[in-house]
């Protein structure tokens, strides 16, 4: 029951955010503000997490990979799809739940507990537009891009480990990048970086929205809307690979 | 001028406030007085559309307030300034954007002459040069201020003030009722004010409502407060010993009893 009462004070939150803006520029202007908080302030976390997570898959394939019937390029191969079809959007979108959503959670905690989202209400602005669209658009917006240049880095990172230990030559490295390569990979990476986006930025949302009494609540909020938002991602992470797969 | 026409909240079986009605006039300091868990806040938070009453009106100069769609509600609140407990003000902005921020939502003036209101506003509470500091570089006295200059920078027709005096010291407090009285009587604003505040009481409340438990348990003006019979009223206010000598006092003068400049040497 109590699950259905949250549901539903959830889909309303969602509801309640498209509304006409009271200044587009003024909404622009914060869509932007948060597409830089998300985007570039997650960029150096995403970079050195991808470039270790393709180097570490790259010689953990290689200590598995011992048949001599198999050729040395099918690391590299092994390090791309991996890569591309889960490491970069579950993982990174994992940490981003970390990052980003006890961010906004914590964000917009504190601007309910101390009166400010009651003074733009006040004023007239939908803060439910105002305060949560421009989060779960930028989410939404930056998170793909993110989700490509961490694929990009664990390939490089991959081909930095691989060739720097001598398990394989730069040049078989790159002919394993380039072989049997499925642009398909490519697009369910996508959908997952588009879907999970969605989850770590509305799930703290609504929390961080709807937080009620002190600090001690806010601290609350912000830890309950990463694990459910962590819990949602590996839920739709397979979800996605049981329908597109 | 507001007028509340029996106006009922609750909170699950908890009635908080409770067929309460008031007309708060144009141009006065109309205060809302009580004690903590009356139903001041829950009160203002209907005025203002944050809570919805269970039932009864609320009228704005004639405006159904309660009857209101939400494009409506919206055209009414940028006629509305409220000052908060807490201040509210956006902690990630300076004092200058906090205030320029409603004339950025709001109005299509040049930037040039959104800076002269901010400047004008500040100029008004006493607060020119603090245009570039944050909330957390200020004193309280200044984050009211602050909240103050937000609260008129649209030139609101309505001002609330909730609990404006908390946390500051006495002297600060005075400066803050002074300029609330100002600019009442300025911009021929309806403004209302809740608090337990007996100085704000004596020194601004042309209009004062008392609430105890949900219930407006009394209503006049800072003249007749003193001489009041309501014995929670009484109470309520001469809750101090040194408060209750002066109220003896007040009264013997009244009756002639003791001479007015005796009086106010005694209680300087």
């Amino acid at each position: 029951m109590k699950f259905l009462t949250e549901f539903g004070r959830y889909l309303l939150l969602l509801r309640g955010m498209f509304s006409r803006p009271e200044n587009a520029k003024m909404y622009w202007k914060e869509f932007m503000h948060q597409c830089s908080e998300i985007g570039i302030g997650s960029l150096g976390i995403v970079a050195i997490i991808s470039v270790f997570m393709g180097a570490v898959s790259a010689l953990q394939t290689a200590y598995q990979l011992v048949s001599p019937f198999i050729p040395l390029s099918t690391i590299a191969q092994i390090v791309r799809d991996t890569v591309i079809l889960e490491f970069s959007p579950t993982l990174v979108c994992i940490v981003l739940a970390g990052v980003v959503g006890s961010k906004i959670a914590s964000e917009l905690g504190n601007m309910r507990v101390s009166e400010q989202i009651d003074a733009l209400e006040i004023m007239g602005i939908n803060t439910k537009s105002y305060l949560v669209m421009p989060k779960i658009l930028a989410a939404v917006f930056v998170i793909p891009m993110l989700v490509v240049i961490s694929a990009v880095l664990g390939m490089i990172g991959g081909r930095l480990a691989a060739t720097m230990t001598g398990i394989l030559t730069a040049a078989q490295f790159d002919k394993g990048l380039h072989q049997f390569f499925k642009p398909y990979n490519v697009f369910f990476a996508m959908a997952k970086a588009y879907t999970f986006a969605f989850i770590i930025s509305s799930i703290p949302a609504f929390y961080g929205y709807n937080v009620s009494g002190g600090a001690l609540e806010i601290g609350r909020a912000s830890t309950k809307s990463v694990v459910v938002s962590c819990v949602l991602v590996l839920f739709a992470d397979y979800i996605l690979s049981a329908v597109l797969l | 001028m507001i007028e509340v026409k029996n106006i009922k909240k609750g909170f699950g079986d908890k009635t908080v406030i409770n067929d309460v009605s008031a007309v708060f006039q144009t141009g006065k300091c109309n205060l809302i007085i009580g004690t903590s868990g009356s139903g001041k806040t829950v009160m203002m938070k209907c005025l203002v559309g944050l809570f919805e009453p269970d039932s009864g009106d609320i009228n704005y100069d004639g405006m159904d307030f309660s009857a209101m769609n939400e494009d409506h509600r919206k055209g009414l609140r940028q006629s509305i300034g409220m000052l908060f407990q807490g201040s509210a003000l956006f902690d990630s902005m300076t004092v200058e954007q906090n205030i320029l921020f409603p004339l950025d939502m709001f109005t299509k003036s040049t930037p040039g002459e959104k800076m002269k209101r901010v400047d004008e506003v500040l100029d008004r509470v006493n607060l020119q040069g603090a245009n570039k500091k944050f909330p957390a570089e200020i004193s309280g006295g200044m984050k009211k201020r602050v909240g103050i200059a937000r609260a008129i920078v649209l030139n609101p027709k309505y001002l609330f003030c909730d609990e404006p005096n908390s946390g500051l010291d006495p002297q600060t407090s005075l400066l803050i009722d002074k300029l609330i009285k100002e600019i009442t009587t300025e911009y021929n604003i309806t403004t209302v004010v809740n608090t337990h505040d007996m100085n704000s009481v004596m020194e601004i409340g042309d209009h004062i409502m008392y609430m105890y438990q949900g219930n407006k348990e009394w209503e006049g003006n800072n003249k007749e407060i003193i001489f009041s019979k309501n014995k929670l009223l009484n109470d309520f206010i001469f809750a101090s010993e040194f408060l209750r000598d002066a109220k003896d006092m007040r009264m013997l003068e009244a009756e002639g009893k003791i001479d007015k400049q005796d009086l106010d040497e005694l209680l300087k």
